[in-house]
């Protein structure tokens, strides 16, 4: 009977006990920790997805974090059927609705992941070692500020202190997690290298102190609590100390070769080759081409007829002279009549797997363009708009002067440039939108500023008229998936669901 | 004894007939008793011997019970024999051992060769439609394919429903084999004597862990001591048709839709020709078979010997299955008896070509106003649906054609099954027998491959890495080790018998592959795809014992019990224990029945059994905590490298058995000397502890849904089986088989937590949009109900599209208006069978019906809507059933889509004649013709009412097919 205590004869499994022997197994697991944000599982585009219960395409971070930041905004429509998904054009979800339970899934993955790699590496003395664990909590708060952003404080609360196993984590509120998410950032700062000098594709301190940047900056949404001087002290920081510089051009950011665009603080990088998926930028790409769109335009063998933006959007553009007015009109409607037709609403040109010389993508089928999780001119922006709300420290004629750069690379020459009598908050806020649009961010800004909700700013199909409504305040939050009510009894649903 | 030197100067002649027809029975083997001297009776029946007067004779015959007759200075003597089934004195299988039918306390279906299914070219057709709760549902029409049989319904949620296959003691292993489409193909049923179903628990908890789904028990032909050669050789030729297909909009139609729906848009898009598509994709094929067996004995070693060859055409066009297939079976007996050897060697080499069967799909979806070819298409010539740079838009349908001709989707399988078989009666205690029993099951495919060539329209990715080559190759080993004691001895002064057995069994199941993809262009290798190797392998580590005491021929009580060890569960739960008890009364041996004269038989069964399951479907180490490295093409980028990745995987330690509790209690009956007979049985069965993925709590796990032990299923039925014999005389034969079963299945669990607003696991997902499903898991209902809205119909009783019943009453209609129907398990099955006999002509069919069971139209739903008909640039066809619904948008949740889809299928015909004394050499030829699925009554609106797991799409059609056979016996 000793035979029945077997463990895996393949050389591509290893038990949990031995893997850490190897010193070498660290740099991979933590490569794991970076996957989880670009591909959906162990073998590209899929076939042994990390999470369950939904189409593994549907399942990668980036393309959740669009799907729950961008449809239910001004900034996209989606034309495709699939259960659940119609509902975001129209903000309309419910706990069981499979593409939240997959954004919160994958978000919970990429936590549980990252505390056994901590807890695994804490008692290592290698600083190598250190800094990957410093990596590692980096990416948890990363993980858990998108959990605040997109749950609030109702969701479960688990660290390296947890085990594996049959527990029931308990929520411990929204402060509790915005004071963690901060201090723990605080408490990495210094093990991880200075801005710039990490490997591409990984965090450094830059990306420390932008994430701290976006959790003051939406402080009060977060904890009822401004805390705008340390946007501003943060923000200013990476563009004193970062080194960064705005790309000269703004289309390179969303092409092939955006690996060597800079201004770059925090990129995911995608591989045709080595980094496959129907998620991440592979899937931004795709859907966003149809009709009567060249697929070879876009790097790509054919496009799955998904995404177009709202007329609002765009009319929020000078489109004769904003190069970053990047839209396809040829047989699409301005309006949006139809939501399931993708000839109904202008498309977007801006993401492609095209270099920025027009070669394309090393495939066709998986793009190699990277997706900028965190760039300068994003900076900027929060730095101004934190200055325009009150954050001690900042310079407004500084701000002006960002916004001014920003607005310069968009129109080629100072034509676009604002005056400081211009520079209000509804600029800043239509600014990121010009800026920042399919980037998935649009839904927080929203939200900061009052509008994801109310009947001040309206578009089509919001609350599921073509004219659009208000809807109700607790669509704010997302619900906590029912899947995990019912497995977890220490959790409580978001008021309104 | 020493035969050879004793005085053979005696001749007896004789004739064998059968005791009840008296029919001449031919061909039985008749042997001078402790000696190989022997022969075998004529076509009269007849028989002469050399012997001493004083010698017994043994007649053997298969189905007929074996006599023993003293010749007692004779010189010609009668023999009559009884047909087994009718004696009821059959010996049946019942798991490391026999036991006679009058004793035996479980449940048990059993059907022999000559009864079998003709024409079936998988082991689980021959015994379709003939045992009460036992559904064999052929999967599709695809050569070689093997049907999902479930007995009882099945007794799991995700893990295997299938049940265990023991062919002569070896346990096949589960799960596929690469490169096959069924496991079982590699079994040439003409080897087959006799297959045996175990229902109940206490017929198969001596399989313990892996028989909650119940065990199939095959037994091979073998050659009989001192029995002359037979030599038999039996051809098959089959011509397939088409049954029928789908209907479509016809071209015409088709134009004026896409004219009245989207104008120019559409027209403009319209082609000149007019297509089948279904008629490109089919055709007729003939297949042919052919066995040669051997069997009799070599000195002292009886022996059976067989090689068949079966080369199956599909009707989908280039899908085949070649089979070859061998076998040698030895069982002789050595020191004076005392040691009987069973030597079993069975191999096969299948060769498949698989159909893209996409093709199927796309056929009924394809533009009929277009070609198959065009020429100035670049890719090879076959239309392609391209964009305005003349690229093939990816997402719309293939050409169906291309689909088949550009694939080549092939595999070579050898598969070997073996067993060696030592019982060895103690000389000094003859009651005790030791049985070592050691087997395998090997196979390997090693040159599985799919290629798509580079200019597919359907495979396109630009110059370089356009098609695919999929390399792949697997290897099977398990080895199986039993060892056993059986102590059977008969205390005449108590009037019992007892029998005990008590044994320990070892399996291991290796496993190996792996599978290299890449660009088509063989000599340059642009890109791998993927390139995965694995391998696995698992343990089951058993005790088992089993006591049987009868009393008087009319009480007996048997108990068994079972430990099983299984390396897929960590250490505190690896254990499981499976006992049983079953008690049978023999009433009609009862002194107060003896008034009942025309009742042959009437037995009462009740048992009780727990049985496990352990087929988890989630790989060998669900229980263990472990890292699994990633494929290159998952990889993530640091600087200039790029890392291959180690992940952890989701474990369960605390993972167990799932356990299933059975009720049985049966009343078999006989009247006319059993020329009536049958079985009345009803059954509970409680599974406790399901094996189920369910959702964890987030953040305790490195994945979100686990397998676990959560949930409770309760599943009861009723079975009734009847064979009635009106008519039996010298010339004329007629058996009519009829049996009904009834089964149902609720969830009564599915929570650790108790939650009332739970509404269950939604499953069974569809075709059309991603991630949409159709039928769901919950408590109080049966499995995979269909989960739906309920459709409003306007005055004329067409669907109003999107109108459905507020059954909340709230003044919307949200997902809580949806509502559970039907399921796809019927609630009755019927099972008919008749075999009539009169001089040389025999004539006999089969023929099932299933009420009650409902079938999801994902055909009519995935394509019967007009929006989709023009998406851009292509256009697609839809089923005309939209000329019904008028439906614009899918609506893939209208009940309307949910069918009864109860039938009946006329499996069989046949009507064969048998020539005896041909020529003077040939004993005996039959030739015969038979119709296989000759015709099917249902309302269905699909083009097939039996489809396993209940929802209609992709089904490759299942032909029927013309059988002409040839049986020549030397």
């Amino acid at each position: 009977t000793d035979d029945l205590s077997t463990s895996p004869i393949d050389d591509s499994e290893v038990t949990s006990d031995m893997i850490y022997e190897d010193p070498e197994n660290f740099r991979k697991v933590l490569a794991k920790l970076y996957a989880g944000l670009a591909v959906t599982g162990q073998e590209g585009p899929a076939g042994s997805p990390d999470i369950d219960g939904i189409d593994e395409g549907f399942s990668s971070y980036i393309r959740q974090l669009w799907v729950t930041q961008e449809l239910p905004t001004d900034q996209a429509v989606v034309a495709w059927p699939d259960p659940g998904l119609p509902g975001f054009n129209t903000q309309s979800w419910s706990p069981g609705n499979d593409f939240v339970m997959g954004m919160y899934s994958r978000i919970f993955y990429q936590i549980t992941l990252a505390n056994e790699f901590i807890r695994n590496a804490r008692d290592e003395d290698d600083p190598q070692i250190q800094q990957y664990m410093a990596e590692a909590r980096f990416l948890r708060a990363f993980s858990y500020w998108h959990a605040l952003d997109l749950f609030g404080g109702n969701i479960p609360f688990v660290t390296e202190d947890d085990p594996i196993g049959a527990f029931e984590p308990e929520p411990v509120g929204s402060e509790e997690i915005f004071s963690y998410i901060e201090s723990e950032l605080m408490d990495i700062e210094d093990a991880m290298p200075a801005p710039q000098e990490n490997q591409y594709g990984r965090a450094d301190r830059a990306g420390v102190w932008m994430l701290l940047a976006r959790l003051y900056l939406n402080a009060e949404v977060y904890i009822d609590e401004p805390r705008y001087d340390e946007a501003v002290t943060y923000t200013q920081r990476i563009i004193d100390e970062g080194g960064y510089e705005l790309n000269s051009t703004y289309d390179q950011l969303f092409l092939a070769d955006n690996d060597e665009a800079d201004g770059v603080i925090f990129a995911i990088p995608f591989d045709g080759n080595n980094t496959q998926s129907f998620g991440g930028t592979n899937f931004i790409i795709h859907a966003a081409v149809g009709g009567s769109m060249s697929a070879a335009d876009f790097g790509i063998s054919g496009g799955w007829e998904g995404h177009r933006v709202t007329p609002e959007f765009v009319d929020k553009f000078d489109k004769d002279n904003d190069v970053r007015a990047m839209f396809h009109t040829d047989g699409q409607n301005r309006d949006v009549d139809n939501l399931g037709d993708f000839n109904e609403g202008y498309a977007v040109t801006k993401w492609r797997n095209v270099t920025s010389t027009g070669e394309p993508g090393s495939r066709s089928a998986y793009v190699d363009t990277d997706f900028p999780m965190f760039r300068l001119a994003d900076v900027y922006l929060m730095y101004a708009e934190a200055t325009l709300r009150g954050g001690a420290g900042g310079d407004m004629n500084m701000a002006l002067n960002l916004v001014n750069d920003i607005r310069e690379r968009a129109y080629g020459d100072e034509t676009g440039h604002i005056t400081s009598d211009e520079l209000d908050l509804d600029f800043i806020l239509d600014e990121r939108a010009r800026e920042l649009y399919w980037e998935a961010q649009r839904r927080t800004d929203l939200i900061r500023y009052g509008y994801y909700t109310s009947a001040d700013y309206v578009w089509a199909w919001k609350g599921d008229t073509q004219e659009g409504t208000s809807t109700s305040e607790h669509l704010k939050l997302y619900p906590i998936p029912s899947s995990d009510i019912n497995s977890n009894p220490n959790l409580t649903q978001n008021p309104g669901y | 004894g020493n035969a050879f030197a004793q005085a053979r100067d005696h001749t007896v002649e004789g004739q064998v007939i059968d005791a009840n027809t008296e029919e001449e029975l031919v061909g039985v083997n008749i042997l001078v008793e402790g000696t190989t001297i022997g022969t075998t009776s004529d076509s009269d029946g007849n028989f002469r011997l050399e012997t001493a007067p004083d010698d017994t004779l043994t007649f053997s015959y298969i189905g007929y019970q074996s006599l023993e007759v003293p010749i007692e200075g004779r010189s010609t003597i009668t023999v009559e024999m009884m047909d087994e089934s009718i004696v009821g004195d059959e010996v049946v299988f019942i798991g490391y051992g026999t036991r006679q039918v009058e004793d035996n306390t479980g449940s048990i279906g059993r059907v022999t060769a000559d009864q079998f299914n003709p024409g079936s070219t998988s082991p689980g057709e021959l015994f379709q439609g003939r045992i009460p709760g036992v559904d064999v549902t052929s999967s599709d029409g695809a050569p070689g394919s093997g049907p999902a049989i479930r007995i009882r319904g099945g007794s799991s949620l995700s893990a295997s429903n299938d049940p265990l296959f023991v062919i002569d003691g070896v346990p096949i292993a589960p799960g596929g084999i690469s490169g096959m489409r069924d496991p079982l193909n590699s079994i040439n049923p003409n080897d087959i004597e006799d297959i045996t179903v175990l229902k109940d628990a206490s017929a198969t908890a001596i399989y313990g862990s892996r028989a909650s789904n119940g065990v199939i028990v095959i037994t091979t032909k073998q050659g009989q001591a001192g029995q002359p050669l037979q030599l038999n050789y039996e051809s098959k030729l089959s011509y397939q048709t088409q049954r029928e297909t789908l209907d479509v909009l016809e071209p015409d139609q088709f134009r004026q839709v896409i004219d009245d729906r989207f104008g120019e848009r559409g027209t403009d898009r319209l082609g000149d020709h007019e297509t089948d598509w279904q008629d490109q994709i089919y055709s007729n094929v003939l297949s042919h078979e052919h066995n040669i067996s051997l069997s009799g004995a070599y000195r002292e070693v009886p022996f059976h010997t067989s090689i068949g060859f079966t080369g199956d055409e599909g009707i989908l066009n280039t899908s085949s299955n070649d089979r070859l297939a061998g076998s040698l079976r030895l069982t002789p007996r050595f020191l004076d008896d005392n040691l009987q050897v069973d030597l079993n060697l069975r191999g096969s080499r299948v060769e498949n070509r698989f159909a893209n069967t996409e093709a199927v799909n796309t056929a009924i979806a394809f533009d009929p106003t277009q070609p198959v070819m065009d020429e100035d298409s670049p890719f090879g010539g076959y239309f392609a649906w391209t964009d305005a740079d003349g690229q093939p838009i990816d997402i719309a349908p293939a050409n169906p054609v291309a689909l088949l001709e550009q694939t080549r989707d092939e595999s070579t399988v050898y598969r070997s099954v073996g067993n060696l078989q030592l019982d060895y009666n103690m000389p000094f205690l003859q009651d005790l027998t030791a049985t070592l029993n050691l087997g395998y099951d090997y196979s390997d495919v090693s040159d599985g491959r799919n290629f798509v060539t580079d200019n597919a329209a359907f495979d396109f990715e630009g110059d370089e890495f356009s098609g695919s080559r999929t390399e792949y190759d697997q290897r099977r080993e398990n080895q199986l080790l039993d060892f056993y004691l059986n102590y059977e001895t008969e205390l005449p002064d108590l009037r019992s018998n007892f029998d005990a057995t008590a044994g320990y069994s070892w399996e291991h199941n290796y496993e190996e592959g792996e599978t290299f993809t890449t660009n088509y262009n063989i000599e340059d290798t642009v890109v791998v795809h993927s390139d995965t190797d694995y391998k696995t392998e698992n343990y089951l580590v058993s005790f088992f014992g089993r006591a049987n005491y009868s009393l008087m021929n009319r009480y007996s009580l048997t108990a068994t019990m079972r430990a099983d060890g299984s390396s897929r569960f960590a250490e505190d739960n690896r254990w499981g224990y499976f006992p049983s008890m079953a008690f049978a009364w023999n009433m009609h041996r009862e002194p107060f029945m003896e008034d009942f004269g025309r009742l042959s038989q009437l037995r009462l069964r009740i048992g009780y059994g727990v049985t496990g399951q352990q087929e988890i479907l989630q790989g060998n180490y669900p229980y263990l905590a472990r890292y699994t490295f990633g494929e290159t093409s998952a990889q993530y980028r640091f600087g200039d490298d790029f890392i291959r990745t180690y992940r952890p995987e989701g474990y369960n330690l605390d993972l167990k058995w799932e356990e299933t509790k059975t009720y049985n209690i049966a009343l078999d009956y006989g009247f006319y000397d059993n020329r009536l007979r049958g079985t009345i049985e009803a059954y509970h069965r409680e599974t406790e502890d399901l094996l189920n993925v369910v959702p964890v709590a987030a953040g305790t796990n490195f994945t979100n849904r686990i397998i676990s032990n959560v949930g409770d299923l309760e599943v009861q039925g009723i079975e009734l089986d009847f064979t009635g014999v009106p008519v039996a005389t010298r010339d004329a034969y007629w058996e009519v088989s009829f049996n009904v079963s009834h089964n149902v299945n609720e969830i009564t669990r599915l929570t650790t937590v108790d939650d009332p607003d739970y509404i269950g696991v939604e499953t069974g997902d569809i075709a059309g949009g991603t991630g949409n499903t159709i039928q769901i898991h919950s408590v109080g209902n049966p499995r995979s109900a269909f989960y739906v809205y309920e459709q409003v119909y306007d005055e004329e009783g067409n669907p109003v599209e999107g109108a459905y019943v507020d059954r909340t009453g709230d003044g919307r209609i949200t997902e809580d208006d949806k509502y559970r129907l039907g399921s796809p398990d019927p609630d009755v099955t019927f099972g008919l069978s008749s075999r009539f006999q009169y001089q040389n002509w025999d004539f006999s069919f089969s023929a099932r019906a299933q009420v009650g069971n409902y079938v999801y139209n994902n055909v009519d739903s995935e394509y019967g809507f007009y929006s989709m008909m023009l998406y851009n640039q292509y256009l697609r066809n839809s089923p005309a059933s939209i000329t019904e619904t008028n439906f614009v948008d899918p609506r893939f949740h209208s009940d309307h889509y949910v069918e009864d889809a109860s039938f009946l299928r006329m499996d069989n015909i046949t009507v064969g004649y048998t020539f005896e004394n041909l020529f003077d050499v040939v004993p005996s030829m039959r030739v015969s013709g038979t119709v296989n699925n000759a015709f099917v009554i249902t309302n269905y609106s699909g083009l097939d009412p039996e489809v396993f797991g209940g929802i209609d799409n992709q089904v490759y059609p299942r032909p029927r097919t013309w059988i002409m056979s040839v049986n020549i016996d030397f």
